[in-house]
């Protein structure tokens, strides 16, 4: 030990030099750091959403009530290319992945199969995501492939995630970070932003847009009363009052260019919408075949509006008509121009903290870290005088250094519990220390020479330092594994301090102790009796 | 050189305490208390949680912290305001914010579930704007809900990290010492775990994810005083291979001692700070990390080292038993 080695010197000071380059700009002010060159690196401890204020939402995407959406759809379709091929249908019923389809004339079965195979239609080389299938003498399977029902759910997912965040962009929203957890989760953080009810309302909303026709043929009473005819729906606006629609859309939000706010003759506020060529071709057919009948605007199930056309609009350009604020009016622009969420999202978890409650937070774990720091430091020069205690406090020093470094380096994020991860670190620093001394003392009460009770003491303590140092990795990467949000950010916290602070009690008390040892060539160990 | 170190001299450099004598006393003591903590962390067994008070974090539900600055906060009339709006199982106490309002006396916490029939966001809203209503200034600090199925699966996940935390390190002791340890170790660690449970069901502290990470702290740092205690009887059996077991083992602690009592009073030493300072989510974290280490290093001197004289340990030259075994790094003599 006493020839000590060059290459832990350099390993130390290339350490030193690491660490000193990886936390110095936590010491500087943003505008400070802005003015530093940009090949310096200057990473900076990321804060947790609990010491920087901010939300956390965890959103469940339902890919059930999705794919029993699209399941339900089926039955639409295939009842409406029917009637427009002139097949008589006596019945259509949902079975596994679809529906069959019983064909009133068996001799029309064929006719059935070809205009459903119409639906399957996509572009040359496309792989259909349903099949159609003759079943029997008189019934036709319409259906989606197992592949496709499977691959439903994580499409869904990814959709959902990229529609989140272009709404999220479209608040403004400083530094949003949205992943994905699990299967079919979706973790949203948003920091800075302490309300997270608008954040909720924007992200929850499906904003499923449809234009639908009214249904006038068949009575609204009787619909109330629960004879809803099998082709349409009982839907109500935002006053509650009942609207009988027909179930087949017209054209639907994935036929919307652009949507915009604006306003109608009586200025109140409207959004302005234009159609890509098929919505404005279906939307110019549907009204021109029906003037003089209603038709309705569905936003998420709610009935808007549902104005009477007055002549065919085939420009593919309109604007709706509502009870809208010019807040209420922009909200839903950006929620539409943002697509509409292909399955809807269930908030499981929201939290959120001020960011002055942060702040606090932030201020007190400095405080208690300073006077654990300096508590440590005089109970460690009490117990092993000025040179043993002080090389240990040098140690705990460059331990602390390096602990902010690392935490900067890999972007971990400090979080409140991750603040008490840290000031148990530092006592954590100290045992190995502790370990190390006495072990010396008891080798140089034991007769040996200090550079053999040195070097022993060394030796010795180092068994018992990593095994004791190994059982608190092992919690701490059990927490990282299970644990979340905070918790996360304790054990990471906790690892990176065990981890350094072995480093830095081994080596940084060695390297010290063998200069000393060299220059003052004692006689006697100062802790020995 | 000597003068600059006068507190080591008060702490004796050789102790000589006969813990082995005591530990039938103490033994049966922490029988008691691992059984009442048992009782207690389990009964009311209707509970879901037990005796523990679970926080949104286990039970679901929703949580909704704020300031009524300058005014001082009135528990009670929250309270009405939460009944009013028929808020079930509301719960209200106060709580303190490190630093501007160290004694609790502006900043409140209630607990609650959803309104019947009405969405957690939106019983949220309702309570908020209730609040806003009722009390004169209120600010809102923080929001917590948590849904049915995230609940149960933070509770699901925090068992299977104590779960494997334990089976984890009965693994390690296993491959680090032979067997007679290994079971020593556990009865101390068991020892620990459940004493803590015990404190978190007395206390009615909150039991959250948070309490979870402070019990597998206190497993991270009972066993590492375990070891401790460990590796010297192991050391101090190759030895003095004629000396009695429980001599040895007394000789042992004492030997390690010094150690034990420094690494424990620095630890306490910061987390005492973190108690008194860190104010309301820090609070209850503190103080039982800070029972946890009195409780691990009581363990590994009372618990984890005489409980070894109940089964033995094999020693001498011609077993093979007795050997360490060795993880990579060598301790020379």
């Amino acid at each position: 030990m006493v020839h000590l080695s060059r290459w832990k010197v350099i390993l130390l000071a290339v350490t030193l030099a690491l660490g000193v380059l990886f936390s110095y700009a936590n010491a500087l002010s943003p505008a400070q750091r802005a003015a530093l060159p940009g090949w310096l690196p200057k990473p900076t401890l990321n804060l947790g959403l609990d010491l920087q204020g901010g939300s956390y939402l965890l959103l469940q995407v339902d890919v059930d009530a999705m794919r029993e959406k699209r399941l339900s759809n089926l039955s639409e379709d295939a009842r409406q290319v029917l009637s427009e091929a002139g097949v008589g249908v006596s019945g259509i019923v949902r079975d596994g992945n679809g529906v069959v389809v019983t064909v009133a004339d068996p001799a029309q079965t064929n006719a059935a199969v070809d205009a459903l195979r119409q639906l399957l239609a996509g572009g040359v080389g496309m792989v259909s995501d349903r099949t159609v299938n003759r079943a029997g003498d008189d019934r036709v399977r319409y259906a989606y492939t197992d592949q496709a029902l499977t691959q439903m759910g994580p499409t869904a997912v990814d959709q959902s995630i990229e529609v989140v965040r272009r709404r999220i962009d479209s608040l403004g929203t400083r530094e949003p970070s949205i992943t994905r957890q699990g299967a079919e989760r979706i973790v949203v953080q948003a920091p800075g932003e302490s309300d997270p009810t608008q954040l909720e309302r924007v992200i929850g909303q499906t904003a499923q847009l449809t234009f639908q026709m009214v249904d006038t043929e068949n009575s609204l009473q009787e619909a109330l009363a629960g004879a809803v005819p099998p082709d349409a729906e009982l839907l109500f606006d935002e006053q509650g009052n009942p609207y009988l629609v027909k179930r087949r859309v017209i054209v639907s939000g994935e036929n919307l260019v652009n949507a915009n706010v604006t306003t109608d003759q009586n200025n109140r506020p409207a959004i302005g919408f234009r159609f890509d060529g098929q919505g404005a071709r279906r939307f110019g057919e549907t009204t021109a075949a029906n003037i003089g009948r209603p038709f309705a605007i569905i936003l998420d199930e709610k009935v808007i509006s549902a104005p009477v056309i007055n002549s065919a609009i085939t420009g593919g350009q309109g604007i709706i008509e509502g009870s809208f604020t010019i807040a209420s009016a922009s909200e839903l622009v950006n929620l539409l121009n943002g697509g509409s969420l292909p399955a809807p999202l269930t908030v499981e978890e929201r939290r959120s903290v001020t960011a002055s409650l942060g702040a606090d937070a932030v201020r007190a774990g400095q405080i208690a870290t300073l006077i654990a720091f300096a508590g440590v430091l005089v109970f460690m020069i009490l117990s092993y005088g000025g040179l043993f205690g002080g090389i240990s406090v040098v140690a705990l020093l460059m331990n602390g250094l390096l602990i902010i470094a690392a935490m900067s380096l890999t972007g971990a994020t400090l979080t409140l519990p991750g603040i008490a991860g840290l000031i148990l670190t530092l006592a954590m620093a100290v045992d190995a220390n502790v370990l190390i001394y006495e072990r010396m003392r008891d080798e140089a009460n034991a007769g040996r020479s200090p550079i053999a009770a040195m070097d022993a003491g060394f030796n010795r303590a180092m068994v018992t330092i990593v095994d004791a140092n190994l059982t608190t990795i092992f919690a701490a990467l059990i927490m990282f594994w299970f644990g979340a949000g905070p918790v996360r950010g304790f054990a990471w916290t906790l690892s990176i301090g065990v981890v350094t602070s072995v480093f830095t009690a081994v080596l940084v008390t060695q390297v010290l102790l063998a200069f000393w040892f060299r220059v003052a060539r004692p006689k006697k160990l100062p802790i020995a009796s | 050189m000597s003068r600059f170190w006068p507190l080591i001299k008060l702490l004796p450099i050789k102790t000589n305490f006969r813990f082995v004598k005591y530990a039938k006393l103490f033994g049966s003591l922490s029988l008691l208390l691992v059984i009442a903590s048992v009782f207690f962390t389990v009964w009311p067994a209707d509970n879901k949680c037990g005796g523990l008070t679970c926080g949104v974090d286990f039970l679901g539900g929703n949580l909704i912290e704020m300031s009524t600055e300058p005014t001082p906060v009135d528990l009670a009339e929250i309270r009405a305001s939460l009944e009013a709006q028929n808020v079930p199982d509301a719960q209200v106490q106060s709580y303190s914010v490190p630093g501007s309002d160290p004694t609790g006396r502006y900043h409140a916490m209630a607990r609650f579930g959803n309104i019947e029939g009405v969405s957690a966001a939106d019983t949220i809203n309702r309570v908020k704007a209730g609040l806003t209503e009722d009390l004169d200034a209120v600010q809102f600090t923080r929001t917590e809900a948590v849904g049915a199925a995230v609940s149960g699966e933070l509770l699901t996940n925090g068992i299977m990290a104590l779960a494997v935390a334990i089976v984890l390190m009965m693994i390690y002791i296993w491959f680090r010492f032979e067997w007679q340890f290994g079971l020593g170790a556990m009865v101390g660690l068991f020892h620990d775990v459940i004493l803590t449970f015990g404190l978190f069901a007395v206390t009615g502290m909150e039991f959250s994810l948070t309490a979870v990470a402070s019990v597998l702290t206190v497993i991270g740092y009972s066993m590492n005083d375990t070891v401790v205690v460990y590796d010297r009887i192991r050391e101090n059996l190759r030895k003095y291979k004629k000396m009695p077991l429980g001599e040895l083992i007394d000789l042992s602690i004492n030997e390690t001692l010094s150690r034990t009592i420094m690494t424990g009073v620095t630890a306490l030493f910061a987390l005492g700070v973190l108690a008194v300072l860190g104010g309301g989510p820090l609070q209850p974290f503190a103080i039982a990390l800070i029972f946890g280490i009195v409780v691990g290093t009581y363990s590994s001197v009372y618990v984890a080292a005489p409980v070894l004289l109940l089964w033995g340990v094999k020693r001498g030259g011609s077993s093979d038993d007795a050997k360490p075994v060795k993880l990579g790094m060598a301790s020379q003599p």
